[in-house]
Order: C-alpha cells, then sequence, then structure tokens
C-alpha cells in the first residue's frame, strides 16, 4: 500500500548541525534554528531579509508577548502549552505573556529527534525537552546582552542581573528593562553555534520556577466558550460540502456504478465524486457534493451505487482469528524481535511448563469530532485545513491523492477533537482533494459517525501465545511469546518506522510487540513479531492510544500473575523478585518495581481482608518503548457476583516519570488514560463480518461513561530522571490488573479482551 | 427562509424544516461552539437549549423550533463567564475539549432546575454525554463548584434584598 506516496521531509532535523539565530524581524523579535545546516549567522541573516528563515520556534512581539509556535499535534494532552512552559523556565518571561500557534507543515517544524512531522507514542516532551529548554535559555541569553547595553550597566555585571517575569533586573542599581523594552530598543542579533548551544548551563531543577508548576493551560479558555476552532470548524469563502459514502466492506471493495438521478432531485447537489485513490488509503469511496453539508447528506442518501465487494468481503473476526492461529502454529512465522538463551531447551527441562492464549478484539478510536477535512487549491498550492498527527505524512497523502509534489501541499494545524492514533492516519485528506478537484472549488468533506466508525484504521485484533517454565523453586527461567497481528507502521510504506529483527533476517513492526521486551530478568526469552496478511489487508490498522503494550502487557502481565499461582507466590512478590535489576535490565527494574510497591502501598495491597467475592490484583508496565518508558504500575480492586459481573472498585495507578513539568495536567492525563484501560478492558469490542465493521454509533460501540467511572488513585513519582510521557502508560495497565483481580476475587482466568460477564462466570470453578 | 431566536437575536437561515438544527447553526450561520459528535443523539455534543431545555440539536428538525428560544454555547453567558465555564477553568477540566460545549449545556439545563443536585444526580443527567478523553472526574467536580458558586450568589442576593 501507499507506493504513490513520497515523502519528501523525513531527513533528520539534526539540530546539532544549526546555528541558532535571534534577529529583529519586522514583528518582533525571531528566535530559532537556522533553516539549513551550516554557519550562516543571524548578522549575515539578517543582511539579506529574504533569506533569514529560521525554524521560528518562538517569537517575542514589542508588546512583550511571547508567542511559541507548536511542531506537535494538540489533540488534548496540551503539548502546545507545554512546550510554551519549557521555553518560558529558560527564558524567563510572565507565564500570562506565552501565547502558542500551531505550526504549518512546513520542515522547519519537524520534531528535532524525529525528523518529521508526528505526534505520538507520548514521545513529546521527553523528545523536545532539551531542545525548548536551550531554545528559552539562548533567548534569555540575548535579550540580557541587549538591556545590558540599553541600561548602561557595565558589563560585568551581567552576572548580578535576574531574569524573571518578563523583566531584566538589576536588584543593586534598581535597574530594570521589561522585554517588550529591549525588543522595542533595537535591533537584536545573536547567534548561538551548535557547540554554544550546547555549551548552554540549564537550570538544575532545584533552579525552577515554572516546570513543575500547574499553570493555567493556555488552550482551556477557548475550550469552555466555544471559540476553540478544530478542523471541523474550518469555514473558507465559496466553500461546499462533501458527505463521503463509504463501501459496505472495510477495504478492497471498488464501485462499479453510481446512479445520481434521485441525488440530482435535492436542492444544491452538485456532483457526485468516485475516488480515484492512488495511494491506496481508500477503496471504493464517493462524496456528493452539495451547497450544504444538510443537503450534501441528503444527496449522499440518494446515491444508488453498485459495488464489487473484493477480495475480502466474507471475512470476519472469527477468520481473521484462525488465520492468526495458523500462523503462530507454523515454525517459519514471524521474526524474532527478543532472543536470549535458548528458550526452546529451557523449556525442555523446566519443572513446570504453562501455556495460554490471549486475545484483543478489534477498537475504534471514535474520537468524538469525526474525520474530517477542508481542501482547497490555490494558484498551484493545495491547503489542507484538518487536525492531524502525521503532517509529513499526510501532506504527502494530500499530495498522491491531488497527482502533485507533496511540496505542493500546505497543511492547515488546528486544534484536534481527540486523536488517540486516528490521525496518524490521512485518508480524509482524499475525499477533500478529489471532490475540491472535481467541483473546483474548497470542499469541505464531514464523515457521519458511521463512515468514521466503519472506516476506522482500528487496534488491530490480536492473538498472542506465551509458552513459560518454572524451574524447580519457583523461579521463571523461560519464556516463549508468540504476538500475531496487522501491522499498522508496516502500511505507512517509511522503513525507518520498521524495525530489523534480532536475527536481521528482516524488518518487523515493533508497535505490534513494544512491551515483549519487559525489564523482568527472564534468562531464556524469546518473542516473535508474526504479520497476520489477512488482517492487514481486510481491516487496516492504526496506532491507537499506548499501540503495542495495550495488548502485549495483557499477555505478559497475566501470565506472571499465572506463574505466580502455579509456584504458589504472592503475585505481587513475585515480580518483585523477577525486578531483580540484573544486567540490560539495571535502572528500569529497579524504577518499576518501585511503582509496583507505591501502588501496593496506596492500595493497601495485602494488608487488610476483603468480603468474600473481591479482590485486588497487581499489573506492572514499561510504556511505551523500552527506550521511552515511563514505569507504571496498578492495583485494581474488584467485586465479582455470582453471574460473573465485574464491579470495578478502585484503580490505584503509580506512575514513575522522572519530571513533570506540569503536574496537575500529569494527573488529568493518567487519569484519563486509565479510564481508557478500563474502557478497552471491558466495554469497547468492535467486530468483522462480511468483509465489514459491525459497530456503526455509539449504540453499538461502547466507550465509558460517567456513571461507569470508578474511584481512581493516582501517585506520580517525579524523582529528578529525565521527564518521560503520560498519555499512554496507564491504558496499558489496567486490563491486566483487573484480570488478576478478578482471578482473586472469584478464580476465574480471562484471557480475552473485552472482559465479559459470561466469560467470567464461565471460568468460575463450580 | 426559516426566522430562528438564537442567543436573544432573529437570524434567517436558508433551509428546509427538515434540516437538523445543528447544521444550521454549525454551517449555515457558521456558530460553530456546537459540536457534530454522531448525529443520532447519543454522544450529547451538539447540546443546546430550547426554551432552556437541553436538547440533542443533531435530532431536532428546525421546522419544531420556530419561534421557540434557542440558546447555544456561544449564548450561554455575555462573557463566557457562566459560573459553569469559570468551573471549567478553574478545574481545568477540558483535554481535547471537543465535547466539552455540549457538557456545559448539558449541566447548565441541570442547575437551572436544581441548584443543588447530589453526585447521583449530576451522573443521571450526565450519563448521555460522552467525553473521549475521560474527564468525568473533572466534569463532575466542576458542576459541583459552580452550584455551589451559584448558591452563594444567590443567597447572597436575597441577603442584600432583606437588608
Amino acid at each position: 500500500m501507499n507506493k504513490h506516496v513520497k515523502i519528501t521531509s523525513t531527513e533528520p532535523a539534526d539540530l546539532s548541525r544549526r546555528s541558532f539565530l535571534v534577529g529583529t524581524a519586522a514583528a518582533g523579535l525571531a528566535l530559532g534554528y537556522s533553516g539549513v545546516p551550516g554557519l550562516l549567522g543571524a548578522d549575515q541573516a539578517l543582511a539579506a531579509p529574504a533569506s533569514f528563515d529560521p525554524s521560528v520556534w518562538y517569537s517575542i512581539g514589542p508588546d512583550g508577548l511571547v508567542t511559541v509556535t507548536c511542531g506537535k499535534a494538540d489533540m488534548g494532552q496540551h503539548i502546545a502549552s507545554t512546550m510554551a512552559q519549557i521555553i518560558c523556565e529558560e527564558l524567563g518571561a510572565s507565564w500570562k505573556d506565552m501565547r502558542v500557534q500551531l505550526a504549518s507543515n512546513d520542515p522547519k517544524f519537524n520534531d528535532p529527534v524525529l525528523g518529521a512531522q508526528i505526534t505520538g507514542g507520548s514521545w513529546s516532551t521527553m523528545m523536545n525537552f532539551d531542545a525548548m529548554s536551550r531554545a528559552g535559555a539562548a533567548g534569555r541569553m540575548a535579550l540580557v546582552d541587549a538591556a545590558v547595553a540599553a541600561m548602561g550597566v557595565p558589563p560585568y555585571f551581567k552576572d548580578e542581573l535576574v531574569v524573571r517575569d518578563s523583566m531584566v533586573m538589576h536588584p543593586k542599581s534598581k535597574k530594570s528593562m521589561s522585554f517588550a523594552d529591549i525588543v522595542k530598543s533595537g535591533k537584536i542579533t545573536k547567534t548561538f553555534t551548535p557547540d554554544e548551544l550546547k555549551a548552554i548551563k540549564l537550570k538544575t531543577p532545584d533552579q525552577y520556577t515554572m516546570i513543575g508548576v500547574s499553570v493555567p493551560q493556555l488552550d482551556i479558555p477557548s475550550k469552555t466558550n466555544g471559540s476553540a476552532k478544530y478542523g471541523i470548524d474550518t469555514m473558507l469563502p465559496g466553500m461546499v460540502y462533501g458527505k463521503t459514502v463509504t463501501p459496505p466492506v472495510r477495504y478492497g471493495a471498488t464501485v462499479k456504478s453510481v446512479d445520481d438521478s434521485e441525488a440530482k432531485k435535492v436542492p444544491g447537489f452538485i456532483k457526485a465524486v468516485i475516488l480515484d485513490d492512488k495511494t491506496a488509503t481508500t477503496t471504493g469511496w464517493v462524496v456528493a457534493v452539495a451547497d450544504t453539508y444538510a443537503n450534501a447528506r441528503k444527496a449522499a442518501r440518494a446515491l444508488k451505487i453498485s459495488y464489487d465487494r473484493g477480495p475480502n468481503a466474507e471475512l470476519s473476526s472469527d477468520s481473521l482469528l484462525a488465520e492468526a492461529k495458523r500462523l503462530q502454529a507454523l515454525d517459519e512465522s514471524g521474526l524474532f524481535f527478543v532472543k536470549d538463551g535458548d528458550t526452546a531447551a529451557a523449556l525442555g527441562t523446566a519443572a513446570k511448563v504453562l501455556e495460554a492464549e490471549y486475545t484483543t478484539s478489534i477498537n475504534i478510536h471514535a474520537p468524538l469530532e469525526p474525520m474530517n477535512a477542508t481542501a482547497q487549491l490555490q494558484g498551484d498550492i493545495w491547503h489542507l485545513y484538518s487536525g492531524n498527527q502525521f503532517a509529513t505524512r499526510s501532506g504527502a497523502i494530500a499530495a498522491g491523492a491531488a497527482g502533485v509534489d507533496p511540496k505542493f501541499v500546505v497543511m492547515h494545524q488546528t486544534w484536534l477533537g481527540g486523536g488517540f492514533g486516528r490521525r496518524l492516519d490521512a485518508d480524509m485528506m482524499v475525499p477533500a482533494v478529489q471532490a475540491a478537484k472535481a467541483v473546483g472549488k474548497p470542499v469541505k468533506v464531514i464523515y457521519s459517525r458511521e463512515d468514521d466508525m466503519t472506516m476506522d484504521f482500528s487496534r488491530p485484533l490480536t492473538f498472542q501465545k506465551i509458552k513459560a517454565g518454572l524451574d524447580g523453586d519457583g523461579k521463571l527461567v523461560a519464556m516463549q511469546h508468540d504476538v500475531v497481528s496487522a501491522w499498522p507502521t508496516k502500511r505507512w510504506g517509511i522503513p525507518d518506522f520498521l524495525t530489523p529483527s534480532v536475527d536481521k533476517k528482516g524488518a518487523l513492526d515493533a508497535f505490534t510487540v513494544n512491551g515483549a521486551d519487559f525489564f523482568y530478568s527472564v534468562p531464556n526469552h524469546s518473542v516473535r513479531a508474526i504479520l497476520n496478511e489477512m488482517a492487514q489487508n481486510a481491516t487496516p490498522s492504526g496506532q491507537l492510544r499506548s499501540v503495542a503494550p495495550g495488548w502485549t502487557f495483557w499477555a505478559v502481565e497475566s501470565m506472571v500473575d499465572e506463574l505466580a499461582h502455579a509456584a504458589g507466590q504472592d503475585p505481587a512478590q513475585f515480580r518483585i523478585a523477577l525486578l531483580d535489576g540484573k544486567g540490560k535490565q539495571d535502572g528500569g527494574a529497579q524504577r518499576l518495581r518501585n511503582t509496583l510497591l507505591t501502588a501496593m502501598g496506596m492500595a493497601g495491597y495485602g494488608a487488610r481482608q476483603l468480603p468474600k467475592g473481591e479482590g485486588m490484583g497487581v499489573a506492572c508496565v514499561s510504556s511505551q518503548e523500552r527506550a521511552t518508558a515511563s514505569w507504571t504500575a496498578c492495583v485494581a480492586h474488584v467485586a465479582v457476583a455470582s453471574n460473573g459481573e465485574v464491579k470495578v472498585k478502585k484503580l490505584t495507578v503509580a506512575t514513575d516519570i522522572g519530571t513533570q513539568v506540569h503536574p496537575d495536567n500529569v494527573r488529568a492525563q493518567v487519569e484519563g488514560a486509565a479510564l481508557w484501560g478500563l474502557s478497552l478492558a471491558m466495554y469497547e469490542k468492535a467486530t468483522l463480518k462480511h468483509g465489514a465493521i459491525e459497530q456503526t454509533n455509539f449504540d453499538s460501540y461502547h466507550p465509558l461513561r460517567m456513571s461507569q467511572v470508578p474511584e481512581v488513585a493516582v501517585s506520580v513519582i517525579a524523582n529528578g530522571e529525565k521527564a518521560t510521557g503520560v498519555g499512554e502508560p496507564a491504558v496499558t495497565v489496567v486490563a491486566p490488573a483487573l484480570g488478576n483481580a478478578i482471578f482473586n476475587a472469584c478464580g476465574a482466568r480471562v484471557r480475552s479482551l473485552p472482559i465479559t460477564a459470561e466469560a467470567v462466570k464461565a471460568g468460575m470453578k463450580a | 427562509m426559516l426566522k430562528l431566536n438564537i442567543n436573544g437575536k432573529t437570524m434567517s437561515v436558508e433551509a428546509d424544516n427538515d434540516t437538523p438544527l445543528l447544521w444550521a447553526i454549525r454551517e449555515q450561520l457558521q456558530m460553530t461552539g456546537t459540536k457534530f459528535g454522531c448525529g443520532a443523539g447519543l454522544c450529547g455534543a451538539c447540546t443546546v437549549h430550547v426554551n432552556g431545555e437541553a436538547v440533542r440539536s443533531c435530532q431536532t428538525a428546525l421546522g419544531d423550533v420556530a419561534g421557540k428560544k434557542i440558546t447555544t454555547i456561544e449564548g450561554l453567558s455575555a462573557k463566557g463567564d457562566h459560573p459553569l465555564q469559570k468551573a471549567w477553568i478553574t478545574e481545568q477540566v477540558p483535554q481535547c475539549g471537543y465535547c466539552q460545549s455540549g457538557q456545559i449545556m448539558q449541566a447548565a439545563s441541570l442547575l437551572a432546575k436544581n441548584p443543588n443536585p447530589t453526585k447521583e444526580e449530576v451522573v443521571a443527567h450526565m450519563d448521555g454525554n460522552l467525553c473521549r478523553c475521560m474527564t468525568y472526574s473533572r466534569i463532575q467536580k466542576a458542576i459541583m463548584r459552580a452550584a455551589s458558586e451559584m448558591r452563594t450568589a444567590s443567597n447572597t442576593g436575597t441577603e442584600r434584598r432583606a437588608t
């Protein structure tokens, strides 16, 4: 798929080779990395204003307002505000002077680590903290230099200057100058070479006045009065509307014919556009275009379309699962993600071997803002207005749909009405671009909720099998873990996002097995990533909040519990023993152990007698990837009725994220993530039948509602290590903690998500 | 041409009687604070008030609201300072924010009738409003805070009148 998509801008940003420029531009002071690697300084750049094109990460106006341009998609994680906060700390600005704006897809706003504009993985704070801190500090240094000159303070007093609340002050002489006045005072020009930038001494945590403070989020007021603009709110002059008509099969159908005779009777109807999608993102889609959205909906309903249902038309969830089981049973399937020791031999000599299968259903992102995009051709430039998480690739898809080079596409970012990974995909660009091209006007395309759900790039159905061995002392000595699923990242067609297998036999999608490379010490350990090609074709999958750790830890943390019980040990103590921090597990294992102990302490695990039918269960995870883990543990407390109904009484979550930029936001994210975990574990299930997703709206697909919210207790551990992400880890820890709690409450071991009362009842011992 | 009374103003819209109020408000009158979520009355993102009652504008035909008083999030307060809006900021409720216009409008219809709701009454009244970011506990807290502020304000008002 996506063979027609050309990604032109994934070259690493490599800021280590770029100068940092501070210079006076038309609207005030501009600060950012130079657009190209090289030695052109700010003074030279400014001498030829046309060539002064720094990556403007922020600017300071003559009114003293500091505007940060955020290259990250803000889908409710308040990342724009967080970036502003990190800059603000080093710059010494007052929070009330900080503003944010959202970046276009210009490569100059690419992530400094990832080299593309992509938002996911709970990576943003971790990967941008250093660059944003240095940008803030460089700005402060340039302002101080200018202030010294303007205030008439001898340069050797520079060390006595205090920068705070958007003021440069010299307490001894009682002289001071505001940022606004410094900017107004004239030309500030300073160039930092890469080495100078690297040498800037950043604040130490004890000097922080902004990091660690729960300042008011900059985006929140606009989200209480209706003024925040999302992609769906785009209005362009002369714009008309498109309503997608999606085929009766998720993927692979083609349009045979469209009869628009009834649609033509709808007032305002303009045209039915059959998509010709060379990016292969969509198949068999039609767009009904009309003057208003109400009329476009009517026209869409009036179209009579006949389809060739294609090769996936008879597939179902059952077929995908059967295919997964077939593949798992083959020795030659898949690629190794982990291969430590000799697992087969160790299993052969183990005193006790356990074997179990774990499954998770298809899940739908269903952000509350349905997918939409507005496309406009101006001259030879395509303008796309759509909240999206992957501007680099979305621009390329839009270009593919338009038949132009990606450099002719400008993506205009908005706030995202939920992302959760859904807006990493760019299908919505295709109907918008092709409808606009067909009618010669700007077109806003809005999916119905039914289109949004049935055409989701869903979390794939997964099948996992684990075989594990204990030695005579009840110690875990071997684990063989197979993970079968569609491979969402492979669909992107970007080799850099795939990972070589440990034996270099091929490239695998690590975003289907992350988490399986856990921090327990298991001497013989293998993990196979197996692509379910049938699922890949029938249900093109995507990254859903927390991605692989959402299923790998379901299997691993359930199995570890089963092993503990088989060894006659307390499951929490069994885990603590496995987290010994030996060899490659050093550091991570200890941090994970500490979160587990914290959650146990907060929940009173093992410290009190629970009534009959109640139980507590533990789980601990290193989501997202090993290299980007936030150490997270959960104790779930449940009550199970005799009919198998589970009532979740409390979720206690402890998470070690190193440094918290905004404590209140960290809590908000961890709470939301834990409730997402609960929702996926117990309420959300999608199924494929006759090649189509059966759930079409919130009457058949059931995200958690207010009445289902249990008590959630969160403890955040900020121990001064570098900041890691918070949007996802707590999603992954909840399902296994619940499964383990259910076992402790009633003896039923559930191995399939979502957990149903029927499965619990069936698992209870008679 | 239909005439609608929205946020105290008379507005004209070119649409059929069966057009959902939601689409007329959003796309024709360009008041985009009211959101489209499901088109089936299942999520509450499109909640507005008609004669003071919370309704799902995606399920309300224009023909049924002619002559009635329609209030959207833009008209809930003059300066975005309804006690609920202030409480939403104090409690830092929104994440993505997309559902929050609907949440606030739904909550406002509760507090207008019941100034002192119990937690159970809040949950029962709000359960039809989905929040995909799962900000539910903050929504609850903000409603309780706003209710308390409104009671205090009205008590103070009563005392002042008494003296």
